[in-house]
């Protein structure tokens, strides 16, 4: 892999650009690898990213249906946070955070990370309650947050309007060191890293079979073939239920649609990542100067990639009244992404009932800023069969009523 | 927007007008089941790509829950039925295996 650097765009432009290669590459399979990894999106490639470097495993595939980031990774807000209520949650969201901060370095590729602040509001006197929590539990934790007055918030976001009346402000859980990053690039960082290492990154691979010998993993069966491996890794969020059930287990998983949507471009008017959980919507404003909009689930399991009209109406209603500048603006693109949704809101990163198979998925709504926290705990999982990162994190605490319980800790958009 | 037919009430209602209320026919195991059983009901779920079978109720209308099947990966309605029985009756299966040959009911835990 040649570096990118600033003498290489110096190199390339005296030559006419003809000599970038190909940032990753795209082999056949080989017949058998030690690990196979089932998606190649964030979380799959971060996972083979670390097993690479920190374990030394480098005869990996990462198998992709489609194309490489062309799920979720591609699909969500772009960003990223680490002020959750819960130990585990904490751990695992500021561990990945805290990498998001070195990772243009680390994988000599610019992912563009922007620590702009994170502000969630509070709303109601319920969320001031909460934030206030949340914001000890952090200062516990050694996760940096603050909860800000209301004053203070609109020093911060001039556009906002906080006296309501339907939805005022009456303050907010600031976390200074959050922000965004670009989503693709972090897929593809990735992958060029990995295709460094020596790991087979394998696009337009369906896997339609897990072969098993009693209760071990030995391969999969793919559209290209059937492949052996000695470990699976399904790191597959919306459609970890199908693998799941190839598998021979099954997982206390709902998949359900989740939509954004970003607006025509203008001038810049906002430089932090606003979340207002109480009307399901959540903004900031790209680098192209659109303002982009999550907003929430439909109730209903669906595999469509698309959702439902009037939960875009829900969000844009709801957010005019605290951004009333938004009452102008044309709405560019919608989109949705398959979210993988589990019982108490918080991911499973485990073992499996097959010896061999681990899943990493439940990420529901908030995947996108855990990528390297989840790759590092993952691969660690899979390398080493313990993480403390994953420990709290197995699909067997849904049995031991264990949960980490997010859904009501955090509210509904993570 | 998804549209189903309240068997109840007969109406054609949005899904504004509707609740999802989740996964249809679970067993319910109460007290002095066992854990594993315990937990199959309450956590784990029937997630399929295709053919589906959901509690809806019709919260903006007469109010009743009923049962719908539906397609996860086309959102098509196979029908809806009443929320008294513990599996679709022959008129649904009979309209799923219609449209999707091959398919079978299984037992739902």
């Amino acid at each position: 892999m040649r570096r990118y650097s600033a003498f290489a765009i110096a190199r390339e432009a005296a030559r006419y650009h003809t000599g970038w290669e190909r940032a990753w590459a795209s082999p056949e399979p080989k017949k058998k690898y030690d690990v196979i990894i089932v998606g190649a999106g964030g979380h799959g490639l971060a996972t083979a990213y670390y097993l690479g470097k920190n374990f030394g495993i480098t005869n990996v595939a990462v198998l992709e249906k489609g194309w490489l980031g062309g799920g979720n990774t591609g699909r969500n807000t772009t960003i990223i946070r680490s002020n959750y209520l819960q130990d585990p949650s904490a751990a695992i969201y500021e561990k990945a955070r805290s990498l998001y901060e070195t990772m243009s370095q680390d994988l000599n590729y610019n992912v563009m990370f922007s620590p702009r602040g994170v502000i969630m509001l509070a709303q109601t006197h319920h969320e001031v309650r909460g934030y206030l929590r949340t914001a000890h539990a952090n200062a516990l934790q050694g996760v940096e947050t603050q909860f800000i007055g209301p004053e203070k918030v609109k020093e911060l976001v001039p556009i906002i309007n906080i006296d309501g009346p339907r939805y005022p402000v009456l303050g907010g859980l600031w976390q200074p060191r959050g922000g965004t990053a670009r989503h693709d690039a972090v897929a593809w960082g990735y992958a060029r890293a990995c295709s460094a290492m020596g790991m087979d990154i394998i696009q337009k691979c369906e896997v339609t079979g897990v072969r098993r010998d009693g209760d071990k993993v030995v391969g999969v069966d793919t559209t290209k073939g059937a492949i052996d491996c000695d470990k699976l890794g399904i790191v597959v969020a919306g459609h970890s239920g199908v693998m799941a059930e190839m598998s021979g287990f099954r997982l206390p998983i709902e998949s359900l649609a989740l939509q954004a949507l970003v607006s025509e471009p203008i001038k810049p008017c906002m430089d932090v990542v606003v979340m207002a959980n109480t009307v399901h919507g959540y903004m900031s404003q790209s680098d192209k100067g659109e303002m982009v909009i999550g907003g929430g689930t439909d109730g209903f399991n669906n595999y469509t990639q698309r959702g439902s009209f009037h939960h875009v109406e829900e969000t844009v209603r709801a957010l005019i009244e605290t951004f009333p500048m938004i009452s102008r603006l044309k709405m560019l693109r919608q989109w949705g992404g398959i979210v993988d949704m589990t019982g108490d809101r918080s991911p499973i990163i485990s073992k499996t009932p097959v010896d061999g198979i681990f899943v990493n998925c439940g990420w529901g709504t908030g995947g996108f800023k855990a990528i390297p926290g989840s790759g590092w705990a993952m691969a660690e999982l899979m390398a080493k069969g313990y993480s403390p990162l994953a420990n709290e994190f197995g699909m067997n605490r849904f049995a031991e009523g264990r949960f980490i319980d997010e859904s009501v800790a955090a509210g509904v958009a993570h | 927007m998804l549209t189903l037919q309240c068997p109840y009430c007969g109406v054609m209602a949005d899904e504004t007008e509707l609740s999802a209320g989740g996964e249809a026919h679970l067993k319910r195991f109460g007290p002095g089941s066992s854990d594993a059983e315990f937990e199959t009901y309450m956590f784990m779920r029937e997630n399929p790509k295709g053919v589906h079978f959901e509690r809806w109720r019709h919260a903006n209308g007469c109010g009743k829950w009923f049962h719908a099947a539906r397609c996860t990966t086309t959102l098509e309605v196979f029908g809806t039925y009443s929320a008294q029985v513990s599996e679709p009756p022959q008129d649904i299966k009979d309209a799923i295996t219609a449209k999707r040959p091959g398919w079978a009911w299984r037992e739902f835990a």
